[in-house]
């Protein structure tokens, strides 16, 4: 049994591989395709497609000289494909607008589905298993569009999560643009965010124009979400409609990751940040929280992360969950340290050290 | 007409390692119209200087002879016969 870690940083794309998810092999850069400058561009999004009988990896870049593309492969990252002929995304002429990169991928339950979405705010489907992508018409034409402000991190969807069982259900989420769901395959989409605070909005909080950070659905109750703001932390139980604090118990309420645990609805891992402007860790140290209850409680499982000083946050899509019988936890930070859990995230090892910023991490068994 | 394009080094591997293409296009054809021959070719390598709008790429340098594109009429500038048009990333990045 081998596992895969694919890490995605500001310079380039890093692989590690391991049995024992303990002591791992770490290379890279590698390079996309042909193209050498591929070595150092910024990979902002790895998706592990497991739905296959032979796992493919897609990778989204943004070279910034060359642009962005979407890269795949079918060899656990030794070799890339990307179409020759068309670009695998790209906005239609009408927009008159050029794709920047994308942000995230997803996969709902229909084979050979899968979705990617970006910069500027949008989202793409794909019907040939990731090769090509069409725009979603429906959310790229709500009048709410133009209303949605780049974040600090610039104007895109994030985080994509599509329904489990049901096609014609998707959920997204943006920052200073809240959370959007269809309910009809992506024809229309509605914000989804009350009780969500915007702190940078006169009260009552609006319809939609929150900072979302990152958004998890709860393993075994698709109606059960969890959700890091700029500024709060949040559950809904039912379907991502109305938000509920969660954020007593944790050392603040800022940050951008959260990783739901892969087959416990209540289990849910929070990586938080000092404040919005304090971008650094609490008390300058390396430090995961995580609740069994919902997000009633929290407690601290930092067991093997360093204890010195150290100012590399978690970024929005810098953690994720291997999703296997015992779950492995992943992460990095800006700092390029990479750590592993699973001992059910008590107790941490680092993977790899001195990358560029993670900007992105996925695991899967192989 | 006949028009030379310089190839980068980090992508010449989109142009099957070519340093250099030899590109016929009609008379008075714009920089447009030779950089849309050398994508119908090239297509990976095409899309790699300009985006889907056909704007060249904020860190690709374009030269057509000694002049920089943008500093004429971009992309819309006309290329003589014979002129020697250079692809060269800008001087970015860190």
């Amino acid at each position: 049994m081998s596992y895969l870690m694919a890490i995605g940083t500001k310079k380039g794309l890093f692989t590690a591989t391991s049995d024992d998810r303990v002591n791992w092999d770490v290379t890279g850069p590698h390079r996309l395709g042909g193209d050498a400058s591929t070595v150092q561009t910024g990979v902002y999004a790895i998706g592990i497609d497991t739905r296959r009988d032979t796992p493919r990896l897609f990778v989204g870049a943004d070279s910034s000289h060359f642009g962005p593309s979407v890269w795949h492969s079918d060899d656990a990252g030794a070799t890339w494909s990307e179409p020759a002929d068309a670009p695998p995304i790209a906005l239609p002429e009408d927009t008159d607008t050029a794709f920047a990169r994308a942000w995230q991928f997803g996969f709902g339950p229909e084979p050979d589905v899968v979705f990617a979405s970006g910069e500027p705010h949008s989202l793409f489907k794909s019907t040939d298993g990731g090769v090509t992508f069409e725009l979603n018409r429906g959310l790229w034409d709500h009048p709410h569009r133009t209303e949605w402000f780049p974040g600090f991190g610039g104007a895109a969807i994030h985080t994509i999560m599509p329904h489990p069982t049901d096609p014609a259900k998707m959920s997204v989420a943006m920052s200073t643009g809240g959370f959007y769901q269809t309910e009809d395959g992506g024809a229309s989409w509605n914000p989804t965010c009350q009780g969500i605070r915007a702190d940078f909005f006169p009260e009552p909080y609006p319809e939609f124009g929150q900072c979302v950070h990152k958004a998890v659905r709860a393993a075994g109750d698709p109606s059960r979400f969890y959700l890091q703001n700029h500024g709060g932390v949040y559950r809904s139980d039912d379907g991502g409609h109305k938000w509920n604090s969660i954020a007593e118990g944790l050392p603040c309420d800022f940050g951008f990751a959260m990783v739901a645990h892969p087959h416990r609805t209540d289990s849910v891992l929070s990586f938080p940040v000092h404040a919005d402007a304090n971008r650094f860790l609490p008390d300058n140290r390396l430090q995961v929280h995580r609740s069994d209850d919902g997000g009633s409680t929290w407690r601290e499982v930092s067991q093997g992360l360093p204890t010195e000083p150290y100012f590399g946050i978690v970024l929005r899509d810098a953690a994720a969950t291997d999703a296997a019988e015992v779950p492995g936890y992943y992460f990095g930070t800006r700092c390029g340290d990479v750590f592993v859990s699973t001992e059910d995230s008590e107790n941490w090892v680092q993977a790899a050290s001195h990358l560029p910023d993670v900007l992105c991490v996925r695991a899967a068994r192989m | 007409m006949a028009v030379t394009v310089y190839i980068p080094g980090a992508l010449r591997n989109e142009a099957e390692g070519a340093k250099s293409l030899d590109v016929e296009v009609d008379a008075n054809a714009t920089l447009g119209a030779v950089l849309d021959t050398v994508a119908s070719r090239h297509p990976r390598l095409g899309r790699r200087v300009r985006d889907e709008r056909g704007q060249v790429r904020r860190y690709v340098n374009v030269f057509i002879g000694d002049d920089e594109c943008r500093t004429l009429s971009g992309v819309d500038t006309k290329v003589p016969d014979g002129t020697e048009v250079r692809i060269l990333p800008s001087v970015a990045g860190g």
